[in-house]
């Protein structure tokens, strides 16, 4: 009977509007799993980025706060996943699961002393921390193989059953992809997700209402971090082989690429913004030399007729429909 | 016992002593004005009670516990709710999910509870939702309930700022100069919110620099002056009391009210 009553006060609108983005993504999964495996890798990466960014999205966007250092995590994740598969012949999804663990106490750590700081400083720490597990990717060449870096990573799997084919990755990428998105969806919904928010809108007044500000802004990062871990060892399943590269200072360029042109601070526009920015450069492929300049026009074009992001226009929409309304 | 009780409160900034030796207490339902020209220390002392940076000497006890020094969210948590006198909106949420955020004292629930949402969760959730509507009502700011924050007009923000700190349930609200800005009609609907928050049996200490609003809904003033407190009593005393007149120059702000 209770659950009957919860259920009716729900809005409709709220089904709705997670419907739509979730039809979308098993049309573009679709696509892929209809297309070559060149297509299938593409799309795989923007589903791992999505996993990523998402994560990303509660620090800066929720929270309101900088982080240039996430691709650490990613480091951690993606060498960690490599090392214990290879070397020590560990199940793949343990592994994933284990490095996020160590990647969440990494980033309790580090951010118990960063997250002090604010604004730039705190944006210049966090990209000190990438650059740290950069040096440390191509330095620790015992453990990390440096430049060489590591190949032969297994893909995907559990107790014996594995993912052989690319295909069969690209929908595990795919449903832990969505699966991400559920959580933050759920956890943006709440009294911690309301507390993330007040931090982005006035520390001043979330600390008037009792919101324990560094305690948030820690658990935002742990958050972040466990998520850019995930999508390290995603990664290294996904390709087989990692290098230093791969989580260096571009993937947090990229990804700051897809959080803002998708909508910062919305539920889907992460992955939205992820697929965008992966799909772009191959859909302009054709354009030879021009393909730079067309893929960075459109990046611009969309920041400036969508300065909140493609995700954030639909708060538009809403916003322009309701006067009309108001005079019918 | 009082519910805030403020002992020999001192604050200093380098050379310059924003607050000198400030006693003073706070009855349970009472409604007290902080009043003094400029530049008198009224907002240091509000920063002091509240936790922002600790006196240099002094005591506050509240409910009966030594706050002295505690961290502002500490001090929200005990039930000490305050307000800016530059409004401090969530200004990229809606005018609602402002009030439902006040609500984080009076609520419980972390990361998991968020994620599995057990019943109590869920019936939590739909009282925040519930209570937040009732509190936007109480100031009048319900038909924009959904409205972006940042949307609507300045008196508006001042009383979506005392709904969201009512959503928090404060024992005790210190409103720091809440009709800063406001024009005759919206200092009025303010007063009558203020009164109204009084009569529901919340305790309000209130910096003003409105004499009309103070001296029409204080039950007690506390006149700081250069950092001391000068006069304490009730509004028609302070209004004769010499040293007030002087420190407002003549008096005439407080004559005219």
């Amino acid at each position: 009977m209770t659950s009957h009553a919860i259920t009716s006060t729900e809005p409709t609108s709220v089904g709705w509007r997670s419907a739509l983005p979730i039809a979308a993504v098993a049309v573009v999964a679709a696509y892929g799993l209809m297309s070559s495996d060149y297509v299938v890798t593409v799309l795989g990466f923007a589903f791992i980025y999505a996993i990523f960014c998402t994560g990303l999205n509660f620090f800066m966007g929720y929270t309101g706060q900088a982080s240039f250092g996430q691709s650490a995590f990613a480091a951690i994740g993606g060498y960690g996943s490599a090392i214990l598969c290879t070397d020590y012949g560990w199940e793949p999804l343990l592994a994933l699961i284990a490095t996020m663990a160590i990647s969440g106490v990494v980033a309790a750590v580090v951010g118990y002393p960063t997250l002090r700081l604010r604004g730039h400083y705190l944006a210049m720490a966090t990209f000190a921390l990438g650059l740290i597990a950069y040096e440390i990717t191509i330095e620790w060449t015992s453990l990390t193989q440096g430049y060489m870096g590591y190949a032969g990573i297994p893909p995907l799997g559990l107790g014996g059953f594995e993912l052989a084919t690319l295909k069969q990755q690209f929908i595990a990428i795919v449903v832990m992809a969505l699966i991400g998105v559920g959580v933050a969806s759920r956890l943006r919904q709440s009294r911690f997700g309301r507390a993330l928010a007040s931090i982005a809108g006035s520390e001043l007044a979330a600390r008037a209402l009792g919101v324990d500000i560094a305690r948030y802004k820690l658990v935002a990062f742990v958050i972040a971090a466990l998520y850019a871990s995930a999508a390290g060892s995603l990664f290294a399943h996904f390709v087989g082989f990692i290098s230093p590269e791969i989580y260096g200072t571009s993937m947090v360029i990229q990804s700051f690429a897809m959080l803002y042109l998708g909508g910062i601070g919305t539920t889907w526009g992460p992955m939205l913004g992820a697929v965008i920015v992966s799909v772009l450069p191959e859909a302009l492929r054709g354009l030879k030399e021009m393909q730079d300049i067309a893929y960075t026009a459109i990046l611009i074009f969309i920041l400036i007729f969508a300065p909140r992001g493609l995700a954030g226009l639909t708060v538009l929409f809403r916003r322009a429909r309701r006067p009309a309304l108001g005079k019918a | 016992m009082a519910l805030l009780s403020v002992r020999e409160a001192t604050k200093r900034f380098g050379g310059l002593l924003a607050n000198e030796a400030i006693s003073f207490d706070v009855e349970e339902g009472e409604l007290l004005a902080v009043i003094g020209p400029n530049g008198a220390g009224k907002t240091t002392l509000f920063n002091v009670i509240s936790g922002a940076y600790p006196p240099t000497s002094g005591s506050i006890h509240f409910d009966g516990r030594d706050i002295t020094g505690a961290s502002p969210h500490g001090v929200a948590h005990a039930g000490l709710v305050r307000t800016y006198q530059l409004v401090q909106l969530f200004k990229n949420l809606t005018v609602a999910e402002n009030v439902e955020i006040g609500s984080h004292r009076v609520t419980r629930g972390g990361v998991f509870s968020a994620l599995f949402r057990p019943h109590w969760m869920q019936q939590q959730e739909k009282s925040v939702s519930v209570g937040a509507r009732e509190l936007l009502r109480f100031v009048g700011l319900e038909a924009q309930a959904d409205d972006p924050a940042d949307t609507l007009p300045y008196g508006r923000q001042r009383l979506l700022e005392v709904a969201r700190a009512l959503a928090a349930r404060p024992r005790l609200l210190l409103l720091d100069e809440p009709a800063a800005g406001l024009n005759t009609q919206e200092t009025e609907a303010l007063a009558e919110v203020i009164s109204r928050i009084h009569l529901g049996g919340t305790t309000v200490i209130l910096i003003e620099h409105d004499m009309s609003l103070v001296m029409k809904i204080a039950q007690r003033i506390v006149v700081l002056d250069f950092g001391k407190k000068i006069a304490e009593g009730a509004p028609d005393e302070i209004k004769s009391h010499p040293d007030v007149i002087a420190a407002y120059l003549g008096g005439t702000e407080i004559l005219d009210a």
